[in-house]
């Protein structure tokens, strides 16, 4: 076990502010993304599934509140919408956490949940390296984007269907928009069942649904979802903390780092254009679905270094796009120096 | 360290700890953004 070789001291409390200061950097730039790392990294490392989920949901919720907290006064929380996916979204975690506890008890906790990962990274890491080599901007959320208002025609043709379809009881969001309150269940659900099962906040599969699935504005999406959040986290952590599987040791440094981390993403985002750093960013996430493999073919293969190997490339991978950030901005300002000076100069 | 046991009361609190944790994370860094931002931005920018 990685942990052990670690220690359970300052190495292994240091290394998590680390992980997390790039986890929070990731965040901060692209507004989602980077917490999905900190399960299979946990697994990865040697902590049972279920206190790597419960600790991963922790942190989640965490995450979560900062961001809320940072986003109430955007006015970008339709309350109604939230509370409705909060209902399905509690439904489905609760549904995930009992999964998770039944296969553990078959043995098979952490195959079925690493190749859930495998596929999730794996998709969403095609999806966002290719949107970034078309070079159109889809793939993430942009920060400028959802501060701005989306033009009602920019609703997706799929979401169109979906409004289309009036089951009762329907339900109006804000911008107008109405919908059946089942779709917003059934999205809610699938999220939560996702979020139980791999630990997750689920916003990296949330925000793009609630805009293609049911139409919700960018901006609005972003800050609902994160409203949601802190209640999905919540009782996600609450329920595995229960079972006696959130680490406390694990959370608070991650945390504590990726507050931190945060801030400087955020920050960056005024300097760094993130068309220039998506591709690194889908690398990631494909880095992470091929760690995740890899580990899994050595436990099944009997081959001792791939463990190691896979952290080292979860780590990795986080540490390029972090880097890429950092680099980039730091770029950014010196060459807004320079040309301040050269101003003065003439 | 497990940060709970099977108790509600004990899950309430490993679940607070880290809710508390956050608002003082989000408060203490606001500061510490506040106060070194601007300057480190600047030096940055004189590199």
């Amino acid at each position: 076990m990685i942990g052990g070789l670690l220690g359970s001291g300052m190495a292994l409390t240091a290394l998590f502010v680390a992980f997390g200061v790039l986890i929070g950097i990731l965040f901060g730039f692209f507004g989602m993304g980077g917490s999905f790392l900190v399960t299979p990294a946990l697994i990865v490392m040697g902590y049972p599934s279920r206190v790597a989920v419960g600790s991963g949901l922790a942190f989640v919720f965490g995450t979560a509140v900062i961001a809320t907290l940072k986003h109430r006064d955007l006015g970008q929380v339709d309350y109604k919408l939230g509370v409705s996916m909060i209902i399905g979204t509690t439904l489905g975690i609760e549904v995930g956490k009992e999964m998770v506890v039944f296969l553990e008890a078959m043995g098979r906790a952490g195959l079925v949940i690493s190749i859930s990962y495998v596929g999730l990274l794996g998709g969403i890491g095609l999806f966002v390296t290719r949107e970034a080599l078309k070079g159109d901007g889809g793939g993430s959320i942009d920060h400028e984007e959802a501060d701005g208002e989306v033009d009602a025609d920019d609703i997706p043709d799929i979401a169109k269907k979906i409004q289309s379809y009036h089951l009762p009881p329907m339900m109006t969001l804000r911008g107008g928009i109405q919908v059946s309150l089942w779709m917003v269940l059934v999205v809610a659900f699938a999220t939560g069942l996702l979020s139980g099962l791999l630990g997750v906040g689920g916003g990296f599969i949330r925000m793009p649904a609630l805009f293609y699935l049911i139409g919700v504005p960018v901006p609005i999406a972003v800050g609902t979802d994160l409203f949601e959040i802190v209640f999905s986290g919540g009782l996600g952590s609450l329920l595995y903390a229960q079972l006696g599987a959130v680490d406390l040791s694990i959370v608070v440094p991650l945390l504590a780092g990726s507050a931190l981390g945060a801030r400087v993403g955020s920050a960056s985002t005024s300097l760094v254009n993130e068309d220039d750093i998506k591709i690194y960013f889908g690398l990631m996430l494909l880095g992470g679905a091929v760690a995740v493999a890899i580990q899994e073919a050595g436990k099944g293969l009997g081959i001792g270094i791939a463990e190691p190997l896979s952290l080292l490339i979860i780590l990795a991978s986080a540490l390029m796009v972090a880097g890429a950030v950092v680099v980039s901005s730091v770029r950014a300002l010196r060459e807004e120096g320079e040309a301040r000076r050269a101003a003065a100069a003439d | 360290m497990i940060g709970a046991s099977s108790l509600p009361v004990e899950a309430l609190r490993t679940v607070g700890l880290v809710l508390v944790e956050a608002m003082i994370l989000y408060v203490g860094y606001g500061v510490l953004t506040s106060a070194l931002e601007p300057r480190l931005t600047e030096a940055l920018r004189n590199r």
